[in-house]
């Protein structure tokens, strides 16, 4: 999902920049001296996860793949505002080392796939993980949490797009919901299947009663 | 030195981003289908606005592409761990005033 420069109008790019802009400042505002010395290695280790995991595209339907995304998983792991900071990380990375999403899209990019996954996907975790403390509402709020994160995304992609004059509304909004329904899928099994991974080899981090996150 | 919890989590991360990312679907994702089913893809075309070192996650002057994706990745991976190693250690409060 990542946009590459063509794509976006300049004003629709800056309000984009924008907001991510604000919002990366303020994940590090909030996390400013309050990141645990021995968690350090965790931000290192959730971005490289997901950089190497987005570089796996898995083919959907019809001669479409899709990727990872791992806004929803880091946010569930390490919090909202670490997820922030890890994911806009990776989209820097891979946008000015490989060529992935355009430099002028960057902003969009961050909006898009790191601070709207983060935030939503943890907000919908959280608040259905305050109904139950049975591990089995945790992935059920993990799996919808990425799904909505990765339709969030796409829904957002396409409003810049339409916002840009680049497609019409009732052409791009079914195409992208559609397709990223499927993606979505996938990466809800792939963030209940990681977070399985982690409550074996470290039930401290997922699923203590507090999410976990980088701070104590 | 005794391997900790993120030793793994990284060699696993390096693992994916060498072994299995040359065994990556080539096939364009969701957002790259709808601009070529919908006619708009032609608008990315043209050179790039920032050119980047690793294009296409392909290191340069290595013919076998799947190595060349293999260790665009791990050097990708090992980039996005030390960025963000650093960035937790900036925000991280000092053990020994433990004031955080």
């Amino acid at each position: 999902m990542h946009i590459p420069d063509g794509f976006l109008d300049l004003q629709t790019s800056v309000a984009a920049g924008a907001i991510s802009v604000g919002v990366v400042a303020y994940a590090s505002y909030a996390l400013r001296k309050r990141v645990a010395p021995e968690k350090i290695p965790l931000l290192g280790v959730a971005g490289a996860f997901v950089f190497a995991a987005q570089m796996i595209n898995f083919p959907v339907v019809g001669g479409t793949s899709g990727h990872l995304l791992g806004a929803a998983l880091v946010a569930i792991l390490l919090g909202p505002w670490a997820a922030v900071l890890v994911m806009t990380a990776v989209l820097v990375i891979q946008c000015f080392i490989f060529q992935d999403g355009g430099a002028l899209a960057l902003g969009a990019n961050v909006l898009n796939m790191g601070v709207t996954g983060a935030l939503l996907g943890y907000a919908i975790y959280a608040t259905i993980g305050k109904l139950s403390q049975r591990v089995s509402v945790r992935y059920t709020a993990a799996f919808l949490a990425a799904w909505i994160a990765v339709m969030a995304g796409a829904f957002l992609c396409s409003c810049e797009l339409i916002i840009s004059g680049t497609v019409a509304l009732q052409v791009v909004l079914p195409a992208m919901l559609g397709v990223h329904a499927l993606i979505g899928v996938v990466e809800g099994v792939i963030t209940v299947g990681a977070l399985a991974l982690v409550s074996r080899s470290r039930p401290d981090i997922w699923p203590a009663l507090q999410p976990a996150e980088v701070t104590q | 030195m005794k391997m900790k919890w993120w030793h793994g989590a990284l060699i696993v991360s390096l693992v994916i981003a060498a072994i299995l990312s040359p065994l990556a679907s080539s096939w364009p994702d969701g957002l790259e289908r709808v601009a070529e089913v919908l006619g708009f893809a032609t608008q990315a075309e043209g050179s790039p606005t920032v050119s980047s070192p690793l294009p296409d996650y392909l290191f340069p002057g290595i013919t076998s592409e799947g190595l060349a994706t293999a260790i665009a990745g791990i050097l990708g991976t090992l980039l996005v761990f030390a960025v963000l190693y650093a960035v937790g250690k900036a925000l991280a409060y000092s053990e020994k005033t433990n004031d955080g």
